[in-house]
């Protein structure tokens, strides 16, 4: 039930987002969504895209340093209240979330919310107790695709 | 020499190596022997060296024993300079088979000349460090050192195939080339600087090749110095023995000294080589054991013999007999030049320092250099690291605790606060021959 996020290690220069796009560009793969963490120094590049064993692989193979991490995906309506309402089931569950982003779909008023935890799995179960869909790869492909 | 009495085997004895053995009393022997010819020769024939026995009312006949050799004076880089190109050369171009030169980072390079003789003796003394390394016959050898104007990849080319190894002449660069070569001709031994074979063995990783498993066993590394926790990361993560060699154009090339598999200082070839520790302030002597600056003297070098050169390498001789039988002395590995050093803010600084606290961190060793600048009168120093897959997080809280404990590290070995810049993998230029670990942009 969880997803695979690539993390890319970025120096904060003019140009350096550009390379590693332009690379699963040219392999034709799919950049669902994104999140940039930045410091003075540096950037840590956090993507989801289509098909993340190929993208390390294509990445890797230029020199890239690459990270892979299972996040949890979950989706939501995208009205007032969706995201707070799922920081409720954490809030009750006691889990800590490291850092979140969203994304919303073309087609359909759904939005798809990215979590980072330490404990995924406590956070998978704490969300389907409380009737939550969790994305994984299959049904985030068949929304996005 | 009859080849067919040659033992093969892994280790085994090779004939090259029978002067490795000598005793103690028959090496002096032919060491004072050669010591006398060679003083004769450079007196008779280079006019700087026969300029300053004069000065000081020497003659060849004031060496009546190895301890002798102390009233003699050095040599130096900067006469190689001064003497550019041929002066210091003991033979007529009629007889110089070979030139070779390094480039040096300021000024003119320097020259280096051979005989046909001391071409022999090169081939010998490189076989004898490749038999010392483990290597025989059958063995398949990627000589990874650049061939040219460079001595290591001719003298390591000319030593594996006096040893009877094949030998593949790929010279520096092009790594993808490298690791298919490896792979696909079954390579058992490789020969490079230690820094290009962590770029090569990063690159095969990269590129989903196990190393370990292939019949890669054997690293014979040299032209830098590399430390031991280095030599940990590259065994274990290539599956290989790595040996470290030791020699410098000056004097031959490679096959001055060599690591045996006891891995526990490298033997000096002294019946070509004679070594000597000295105290670098005063230039007196050392004993054995003492930590100093290595001198070396050619005792059978015929195109250019260099007497009492100084290396500006910082060693000591380790006195004890050592496991593996052979006679000849051992230096320790040479971790640091007395020119490695960098002076800032009145502190004393060797690269290798900053080495030790990246590996502390890590665990093994990151591409790394040290930028030396200057803002407002007052020396800086950034140390820029690259980001590995092994230490590379997603989230930011993980990698600024990396950077604190290295940053950390650093300042307890060195005891001075330096800058650190985490960078991206890659971005720091990978060296085919030594790696340049220092940038001094200070200005003056």
């Amino acid at each position: 039930m969880k997803l695979n996020q690539l993390s890319l290690f970025l120096e904060n220069r003019p140009g350096r987002l550009i390379e590693p796009t332009r690379l699963l560009a040219a392999e034709g793969i799919n950049v669902m969504t994104l999140c940039l963490a930045d410091t003075a120094e540096f950037g840590i590049l956090r993507l989801i895209v289509q098909n993340p064993t190929r993208a390390a692989e294509v990445l890797n193979a230029a020199g890239w340093a690459v990270n892979l991490t299972e996040v949890v995906a979950v989706e939501v309506p995208d009205q007032p209240g969706g995201l707070a309402e799922v920081l409720g089931v954490f809030e009750q569950a006691g889990l800590n979330v490291e850092y979140v982003y969203a994304f919303t779909l073309r087609r359909e008023d759904r939005a798809i919310l990215v979590f980072r935890f330490q404990e995924p799995d406590q956070a998978i179960t704490a969300l389907q107790a409380s009737g939550h869909q969790v994305l994984d790869a299959e049904r985030l492909e068949a929304l996005v695709g | 020499m009859l080849k067919e009495l040659w033992n093969d085997a892994a280790g085994g004895f090779h004939p090259a190596s029978a002067p490795d053995f000598l005793p103690e009393a028959a090496l002096k022997e032919v060491q004072l022997r050669r010591l006398r010819a060679v003083v004769e020769r450079a007196y008779d024939n280079v006019a700087l060296f026969h300029d300053r026995l004069r000065e000081r009312d020497l003659t060849p006949a004031a060496i009546q024993s190895l301890e002798d050799i102390r009233h003699l004076p050095f040599t130096v880089k900067a006469d190689l300079r001064d003497t550019y190109p041929f002066g210091l050369f003991a033979s007529p171009m009629s007889e110089v088979v070979r030139l070779h030169a390094s480039s040096g980072t300021t000024g003119k390079p320097i020259v280096v000349a051979y005989t046909r003789e001391d071409i022999e003796v090169w081939s010998e003394v490189m076989a004898r460090t490749l038999a010392c390394c483990s290597l025989h016959r059958g063995d398949i050898v990627q000589n990874a050192f650049g061939y040219g104007l460079f001595t290591g990849g001719l003298g390591a080319h000319y030593g594996a195939e006096a040893l009877g190894a094949t030998v593949i002449p790929i010279s520096g660069g092009n790594t993808e080339r490298q690791i298919m070569v490896i792979r696909d001709f079954g390579v058992s031994a490789l020969f490079s600087t230690p820094s290009y074979f962590t770029h090569l063995v990063e690159r095969a990783s990269e590129l989903g090749i196990d190393l370990r498993e292939l019949p890669l066993r054997v690293g014979v590394f040299g032209a830098e110095p590399w430390s031991d926790g280095m030599r940990s990361h590259i065994e274990a993560a290539a599956g290989i023995s790595a040996f470290d060699i030791y020699g410098l154009s000056e004097i031959i090339g490679p096959g001055v000294a060599s690591e045996c598999p006891e891995h526990h200082g490298l033997h000096v070839f002294e019946d070509h080589f004679y070594p000597e520790i000295i105290d670098p302030e005063t230039g007196e002597p050392l004993p054995d054991g003492e930590e100093g600056e290595l001198v070396l003297t050619t005792l059978s070098k015929r195109a250019m013999p260099m007497i009492r050169y100084r290396t500006r390498d910082i060693t000591a001789i380790i006195p004890e007999r050592c496991g593996c039988g052979r006679s000849l002395r051992r230096i320790q590995r040479i971790g640091r030049r007395s020119d490695d050093m960098i002076i800032i803010r009145g502190v004393n600084i060797f690269p290798s320092q900053v080495e030790a606290a990246l590996l502390a961190v890590e665990g093994t060793l990151p591409h790394y250099r040290i930028i030396l600048s200057r803002e407002q009168g007052l020396d800086q120093m950034t140390v820029e690291v690259e980001v590995t897959p092994e230490v590379l997080s997603d989230q930011v809280r993980v990698i600024e605790d990396m950077r604190e404990r290295i940053a950390q590290a650093i300042e307890r070995i060195l005891g001075i606060r330096v800058g650190l810049r985490l960078v991206e993998p890659h971005s720091i230029e990978r060296s085919q021959g030594k790696a340049k670990r220092v940038i001094d942009q200070r200005g003056d």
